[in-house]
């Protein structure tokens, strides 16, 4: 079984974000970049896919649409341990034609199991996975929570509100994953760097494709009023607040 | 021309979100000075159904097969890609929650009509179309502009309300055949907690951290949660430490929620946290660190030991309802 991983390209969770050229673009100065979160608990997971000498996964790529700055972010994900990356050499405009880049690769390099995040941490689409399995005409299984393969069983937990559901699916199929799926991300270990110089990082043309939708400007939020502090003695005059002036209660 | 709004129903019946989306809708289509339909699919009832007219809603169509009760992303994809085209939807709207997630991407695909997900409220202009969505985590929001003819909207919890608007519903049945191949993914066992209240849904959540210092110290939260019919969540650290479940867990890679009032007990207020709860309408922070973040995003803060100040106002709360 060849699973492919889907990564986006991020700003570090504690960025703080900023905004130039008129708020029309993010700034990026000084700005760290990482794994997606859930990507990089999807590649957790596919490792330890792997590493189950039960299973008969014997390949795990990781794909990214983007330029050649999310280089150190693809052998980051080859130090963790994938066995190859992919990097689609365009300028991802957005899910539509991200997802139809990655599924223009699989229509020539078929893989049994696609995982992608959620939703990338940056532009939040949350679409990629479910667009990936729509232009590949394959299942797509949202909100995963565990991915267990038993030969050619597939068994998949998906979280319900205020439940869960065991799935069963047939291979290929594209599980969107969420947080759950592995426990903690793997950390490079320094022979994985060292491999990772060693493994395959395939540039590819991208494929012309539409636009649908354009980022056109960024806004902060509106700073919050100052909180209005009570003495911890008082719990009478909260439960008075939050039902007379914040109306909450 | 016309917009649709796809209704999705929890075992027959539809929550306080599918009549946002339908009052969100109603408006979107008073904008464009169109016709709104909206789509159900699976069985429900004729006065659930009936319901939507609450909310603006005058035409529904339902597909009650009930093969679709539950829920098969690319089947209701295909529906919704069906329905819209018959009723020459220019823009099509779903909310913002795990169905929508999965579907509206598949129907973007299917229509080449561009989507927006966790729109916050209705459109800044309608030509150009620009939409305004929250962008990296709740700490921003980005306005997003739709190129194509046809476009597709979810609509983030709690950012519209509901707007009453009562109108005659004419139900009609929507027939199409329905392709068994997009029934490739089987449901083998499904659990739900019918005891709780769930964290995506509640009005109130009342959310605990480190602060607390054990798993063992849960009473006071889960007792003041109980107290105000609220749902439980807590930070990414005690979800990692495994002394809550990962579906409590509300931050920048947990859960994003917006809820009425949320009161966040000995959690600091990390930028990743703020970011799962920044929408929220109402923040309550209790800490014993006067300097901790999470009383800059608060509404009202009390400086103190959650273990003792939990208790104080559960009992203040029933005293006031009493």
């Amino acid at each position: 079984m060849k699973i492919l991983v889907c990564i986006s390209n991020v700003p570090d969770t504690t960025t703080k974000v900023k905004f130039k050229e008129g708020d029309s673009l993010f700034d990026d100065s000084g700005v760290q970049w990482i794994i997606n979160p859930w990507d990089e608990l999807a590649l957790t997971r596919a490792m330890e896919l792997k590493e189950d000498a039960g299973n008969s996964v014997n390949e795990i790529c990781v794909i990214h649409v983007g330029g050649a700055s999310a280089d150190a972010t693809l052998r980051k994900a080859l130090a963790i341990g994938a066995d190859k990356a992919v990097r689609i050499d365009a300028c991802p405009a957005d899910a539509y034609h991200v997802a139809g880049q990655i599924a223009e690769y699989l229509k020539e390099n078929p893989f049994d199991i696609i995982l992608s995040g959620i939703e990338s941490s940056d532009y939040n689409g949350s679409s990629v996975g479910a667009m990936i399995a729509e232009f590949m005409d394959y299942p797509g299984i949202s909100s995963v929570t565990s991915v267990n393969l038993d030969d050619d069983d597939i068994q998949i937990n998906r979280a319900i509100p205020g439940g869960k559901q065991v799935l069963k699916t047939e291979a290929p199929f594209v599980a969107v994953v969420q947080k759950g799926i592995a426990t903690e991300p793997r950390i490079p270990s320094m022979r994985g760097i060292m491999m990772a110089r060693k493994k395959p990082l395939e540039v590819k043309p991208a494929v012309e494709l539409e636009v649908l939708t354009e980022s056109i400007k960024f806004e902060l939020p509106q700073e919050k009023g100052a909180c209005k502090m009570i003495d911890s003695e008082s719990a009478e005059q909260l439960v008075e607040l939050l039902k007379n002036e914040a109306k909450v209660l | 021309m016309s917009v649709i709004a796809f209704a999705k129903n929890w075992n027959g019946k539809f929550k306080n979100s599918t009549f946002e989306l339908v009052s969100y809708t109603k408006a979107l289509a008073n904008q464009l000075n169109t016709n709104m339909v909206v789509l159900s699919i699976g069985e429900v009832a004729e006065e659930e159904l009936k319901l939507l007219g609450n909310y603006g809603a005058d035409k529904v169509l339902t597909v009650s097969n009930p093969q679709l009760n539950t829920l098969t992303s690319r089947a209701y994809a295909d529906i919704v890609a069906k329905a819209a085209n018959s009723v020459e939807a220019e823009v099509i709207v779903l909310s913002d929650n795990n169905s929508g997630k999965a579907i509206a991407p598949r129907v973007s695909v299917k229509l080449k009509a561009g989507h927006v997900a966790a729109v916050q409220e209705l459109p800044l202009s309608l030509d150009p179309f620009v939409v305004k969505k929250s962008v990296f985590s709740g700490k921003a929001f980005g306005h997003i502009q739709i190129k194509s003819d046809k476009k597709i909207l979810t609509i983030a919890k709690n950012c519209f309300g509901l707007v009453a608007n009562p109108c005659d519903v004419a139900i009609e049945e929507f027939a199409l055949d329905i392709d068994t191949n997009l029934f490739k993914v089987k449901i083998i066992q499904e659990e739900e907690q019918k005891d709780k209240v769930i964290l995506s849904d509640a009005d109130i959540v009342v959310s605990a951290g480190r602060g607390m210092r054990s798993p063992e110290n849960w009473t006071p939260v889960e007792e003041l949660a109980e107290v105000l019919g609220a749902a439980t969540a807590c930070s990414r650290p005690v979800s990692d430490e495994g002394w809550r479940g990962h579906e409590e867990h509300v931050g920048q890679t947990g859960k994003v929620i917006a809820p009425n009032l949320y009161i966040a007990a000995g959690i600091s207020g990390a930028i990743q946290h703020v970011a799962g709860i920044s929408r929220s309408k109402c923040i309550v922070a209790i800490n014993t660190d006067p300097e901790a973040p999470i009383f800059s995003v608060a509404d009202y803060g009390i400086v103190g030991d959650v273990m003792d100040v939990l208790p104080r106002l559960t009992k203040a709360l029933r005293n006031s309802k009493s």
